[in-house]
């Protein structure tokens, strides 16, 4: 199919590819026992400078936006979607200094972070907030110059990793959720530590930690466009990043594809590859099909965002709902594919099943992509 | 050029789809050869009708002409003052070459102090020994080795010159030739003469191994080859034959720009890698490092050395020196066990010459078992600690 | 410093084969890639002008299509490049390639040093580096695995070379040429800068008259040797699959091992 990318954006998706099969490959399975992070990898992603395909020219970026961050995370998903995670989590916590930082903020830390010098991670869930993201705990009071965090976030994905961390804390909490504010904050500030590391189902290779404030002193130039911001800075920033979990998720469907087809020309029962048989062959048909329109309604829905589309809320939870739910099926799908053997940690493709389940949750659970789509829908219908 | 007859043409095609450069088309049903062709010859072979041919004329400047070059010479290769095994393998081809040309086998030896080595090459059948003896040739230098060989190459015009294809041959011998202006051959695994021509046919696998050329200088001399070590039997040793030995004198500065600060040998557990008997190889199938152990026991009691794939080197299992393959070394011992080698056609190319092939490895459709002469489908686990237990006991 | 480094394009080796039929070569459809080896060459240019600053250019001889070999040795991170393309080169062996290099060196103009792969994947001989040193008439140190120093005020270098029973550390002066094994360094991917600048980037085409290249000494007239006849190699047949019990197997082996070790 042709998407009609631009010469850079096919650079962008040849480089990632590249990478994905000689670096990420051979060392996937590896990472996915060990549940190590992937230092090397993200080196060789700062090296290639695809750490700043999304970021300005004058930061230090090639200036590309939602739809190359989805390309590089797709390619990159296809050989591990642990890895890959780790590369769109640190656009994650980019996305709230691209999107609401001053220039002063700007200048400070997108051009480490467009180098890949620097990794970022989002901080907003906690024990108690999940989907309810309105019943944070954190507080941020002000003192003078500075604004004084203490609570705890979890299930930080680069929590402990990253260098740079966006937190939204209540700085009012009579206000409810418009009491929350966005703060940039760097690891090595004093009262601000690491939990536990999670043990995860899937995406081992990535790093998913509590984050600890204890009276951490932020100084007052790190928060983000105003006070109360918070979750209209995490909105909009869930907004254009869910695109990039729907690659990621449409990259680990097509990376276990891929696998399945193999197998199935090369696996050899009742004296014929199994590939012959109709059975195979309809399934692997239906996800073709399913994930060739999760790339399509992936791709436009970035081309949109990336276009200077307002109302982009109810688009991104298509992209991230339906590319998860391909992913999820697909996935299975490989694994039953491969029989027994698929059940197997011996062979790759149950690792896909594993990756592909986090996309259904995180970024808003599929429940949530739902009631996101629902309200515009008839918020729309209103208008009218 | 290449040349295409126009009457033995039929405008078939054949050639067209054989140029891997596009370069051939078809004008008038006749094929044309275009600019953009880089006379690799594919058209040539591809052609039912031999309409295709590649004209040649060698009008470089010759060194050393056909008519005036006679005998073969051996490059007497030697490390503090002991001869390279490669060397007495070459005395033994040189010779056989020798005796259908009709003509004398020689070697030439470079060093300080080592006369004595030279009757040594005569035992196993020079007939003569140029020998260039100074303080400055101790140990190989390629500027001042080269200078000294072009010399004597020069004064003496051999026909045929062998060397080893040793890391010293293979940085050598490329000067030499490049000085006399003349065709080298490198890691040639045959050598033939044809008679009526009088030519070196010289033979070398090429593209990793894929496939074998034979490859000839007609109109330059000497004829320069490089050998790969072990794959010639060595000359036997015959304390009776007589030989002449020429204490070679010559007018040439024997001064160097390369400067030796240091030589360090980096100690091996085992036997060296290209000249052991036994090469025990492990693979990926190892699973780690700690489970090299069994290899290298497995390598000790039977006395050979200890190999690997390029698998288990990437893993950081063992050093890079032990690895076999396109990318490693080339071996052919009389034995090589591969142990969980899955048997990639990179590793096949550094090991498929070597006599008996035994593979161990769970997986029966491994590649390695269609090159084995003796296949193991199972653990290697479990056989490995047996087959020791099994050879231990057998000592006592 | 002045670098250059030469690289060669190789059909992806382990793609080739022999039609048993017409015993030609099958390059159909076979990629054609930079030679494996000459990656270490590239990356190990670019790392010695990030340690001592300079310039490091990168120098092939080939058809037209060489061209996107040379943007990819850009996208490393090499500042410029230089095709030699001419019909009159083709059909050439390695004694003419090294003298057609080094005529096209000495039209690029000074260096300090110049860095070749060990050998060509595909025809293996290893010979360009030494034969290209002798035409340039300039010191050479061939299995280069580490360069320990580089004196530009006293033209100096430092390297270890490989030797087949470990290393040695040897000193010449510049200029000079060497070849490099694969454990001197791990080549870079290209990043998308360089990507996009290899895009836009004038590679240099030179023919046979640009470089002053004396006819006689170039392509197939210049070629000493030729091939006169390629074929598959003889293949092993597969063997004996030893059945039984792991008792029985294991005896086999201590058997055969004795009877041939």
């Amino acid at each position: 199919m042709n998407y009609f990318l631009t010469e850079e954006q096919m650079m962008i998706r040849e480089l990632a590819r590249q990478i994905a099969n000689e670096k990420i490959k051979p060392i996937a399975g590896e990472l996915d026992k060990t549940g190590e992070f992937p230092y090397e990898i993200m080196k060789i992603l700062a090296q290639s400078d695809l750490f700043g395909i999304f970021i300005e020219e004058k930061y230090g970026g090639t200036g590309g936006g939602v739809l190359e961050l989805s390309i590089a995370t797709e390619e990159l998903s296809k050989a591990c979607g642990g890895i890959a995670v780790c590369y769109a989590a640190s656009a994650l916590g980019t996305y709230p200094i691209i999107l609401f930082g001053n220039e002063e903020q700007k200048r400070r830390y997108l051009p480490e972070l467009a180098a890949g010098k620097k990794l970022a991670a989002f901080a907003l869930t906690e024990p108690n907030a999940g989907s309810d993201a309105s019943a944070i705990e954190t507080t941020a009071r002000k003192e003078g110059d500075f604004y004084v965090l203490n609570g705890t976030k979890h299930f930080i994905t680069n929590g402990g990793v990253a260098d740079i961390y966006t937190v939204i804390a209540m700085t009012d909490k009579s206000k409810g959720s418009r009491g929350a504010s966005a703060f940039i904050v760097e690891k090595g500030t004093e009262g601000f530590s690491f939990g536990k590391k999670e043990d995860k189902m899937g995406i081992r290779a990535s790093a998913t930690s509590e984050l600890i404030f204890n009276e951490c002193r932020v100084p007052k130039e790190n928060l983000l466009g105003k006070e109360g911001f918070g979750f209209v800075i995490a909105m909009k920033t869930f907004d254009k990043s869910r695109p990039g979990v729907a690659a990621q998720a449409l990259g680990i469907a097509q990376g276990a594809l891929d696998l399945a087809i193999e197998y199935a020309r090369q696996r050899v029962q009742f004296g014929k590859p199994i590939s012959s048989f109709q059975g195979i062959q309809f399934m692997l048909a239906d996800m073709a099909t399913e994930i060739e329109a999760a790339r399509a309604l992936v791709y436009s829905v970035a081309r949109t965002i990336d276009a200077g589309e307002k109302n982009i809320a109810k688009i991104s939870a298509m992209a991230k709902l339906f590319a998860s739910d391909v992913a999820m099926r697909v996935t299975t799908n490989c694994v039953q594919i491969f029989g027994g053997y698929g059940y197997m940690r011996d062979y790759p493709i149950e690792k896909y099943m594993r990756d592909a389940k986090i996309t259904q949750i995180y970024e808003g659970t599929n429940q949530i992509q739902r009631e996101i789509i629902a309200t515009n829908l008839i918020k729309e219908s209103l208008k009218n | 050029m290449i040349r295409i007859e126009k009457d033995r043409c039929k405008g078939c095609g054949l050639c067209i789809s054989a140029c891997p450069f596009g370069a051939i088309v078809l004008v008038d049903k006749i094929a044309v050869v275009k600019e953009n062709c880089t006379l690799c010859g594919a058209c040539i072979d591809s052609c039912p009708f031999k309409a295709i041919s590649l004209l040649r004329e060698d009008s470089g400047e010759k060194v050393i002409s056909p008519e005036e070059a006679k005998g073969v010479w051996v490059f007497a290769e030697q490390e503090e003052g002991n001869i390279h095994s490669v060397v007495y393998e070459l005395l033994r081809k040189g010779r056989e070459l020798a005796e259908v040309l009709e003509t004398e086998l020689s070697a030439v030896l470079l060093g300080e102090g080592i006369k004595e080595k030279a009757e040594e090459l005569i035992w196993r059948g020079a007939d003569k020994v140029y020998l260039i003896e100074d303080s400055a040739l101790r140990n190989y230098r390629s500027d001042v080795y080269s200078r000294v060989l072009v010399e004597v190459i020069k004064r003496y015009k051999p026909e045929i010159f062998l060397s080893g294809a040793t890391c010293v041959g293979r940085s050598l011998i490329p000067r030499v030739a490049a000085s006399l202006k003349t065709g080298l051959t490198a890691d040639c695994t045959g050598l033939e003469i044809d008679k009526k021509k009088r030519l070196l046919l010289q033979t070398r696998p090429a593209f990793g191994g894929n496939i074998m050329a034979t490859i000839i200088c007609a109109e330059r001399r000497p004829q320069m080859a490089t050998v790969r070590h072990k794959v010639m039997p060595e000359a036997k040793v015959d304390k009776q034959r007589k030989g002449e030995i020429i204490e070679v004198k010559m007018d040439i500065p024997f001064s160097s720009q390369i400067e030796i600060k240091e030589m360090v040998k980096e100690v091996e557990k085992t036997i060296r890698l290209t000249e052991a008997d036994i090469i025990v190889s492990g693979g990926r199938g190892l699973g780690k490092k700690e489970n090299f152990g069994l290899i290298e026991e497995l390598a000790m009691v039977l006395g050979g050395a200890v190999g690997a794939s390029r698998a288990a080197v990437d893993s950081g299992w063992i050093p890079y020196s032990h690895q076999v393959g396109q990318t490693g070394k080339t071996v052919c011992p009389k034995i090589y066990i591969a142990c969980g080698i899955s048997g990639q056609i990179q590793h096949l190319i550094g090991m498929q010459s070597s006599k008996v092939i035994i593979a161990i490895n769970k997986d029966p459709s491994a590649p390695i078992f269609k090159v084995a002469t003796y296949g193991v489908v199972g653990d290697l686990f479990e056989i490995i600690p047996a087959l020791i237990n099994k050879i231990k006991k057998r000592e006592d | 410093m002045k670098i250059i480094v030469c690289i060669k394009e190789v059909p992806n080796t382990a793609e080739v084969r022999i039609n048993p039929e017409t015993n030609t070569l099958i390059r159909e459809g076979v990629e054609s890639v930079i030679n494996p080896f000459d990656m270490y060459a590239l990356e190990e240019g670019i790392r010695l002008k990030e340690r001592y600053g300079g310039y490091v250019s990168v120098l092939s001889m080939g058809p037209a299509q060489v061209e996107k070999s040379l943007r990819e040795a850009i996208s490393m991170g090499i500042d410029e490049a230089f095709l030699l393309c001419a019909k009159e080169f083709a059909g050439a062996d390695t004694l003419s390639t090294a003298y057609t290099l080094a005529q096209g060196i000495k039209k690029i103009g000074d260096y300090e040093i110049i860095i070749c792969g060990k050998q060509a994947a595909d025809g293996d001989t290893a010979q360009v580096g030494p034969e290209l040193s002798v035409c340039l008439g300039i010191p050479q140190i061939t299995y280069v695995s580490k360069i320990e120093e580089i004196n530009l005020k006293e033209k100096r270098i430092r390297v270890r070379r490989m030797t087949e029973e470990g290393y040695e550390v040897i000193q010449t002066s510049l200029p000079c040429l060497i070849t490099v094994v694969k454990e001197i360094n791990e080549p870079r991917l290209p990043s998308l800068k360089g990507k996009m600048r290899a895009k836009k980037s004038e590679i240099k085409v030179y023919t046979n008259e640009d470089i002053k290249a004396d006819r006689n000494r170039i392509g197939l007239k210049g070629s000493p040797t030729q091939v006169v006849k390629i074929f598959s190699p003889s293949q092993r047949k597969a063997g004996e699959i030893l059945q039984g019990e792991k008792e029985e197997i294991v005896n086999r082996l201590a058997e055969i091992l004795k009877k041939i070790g």
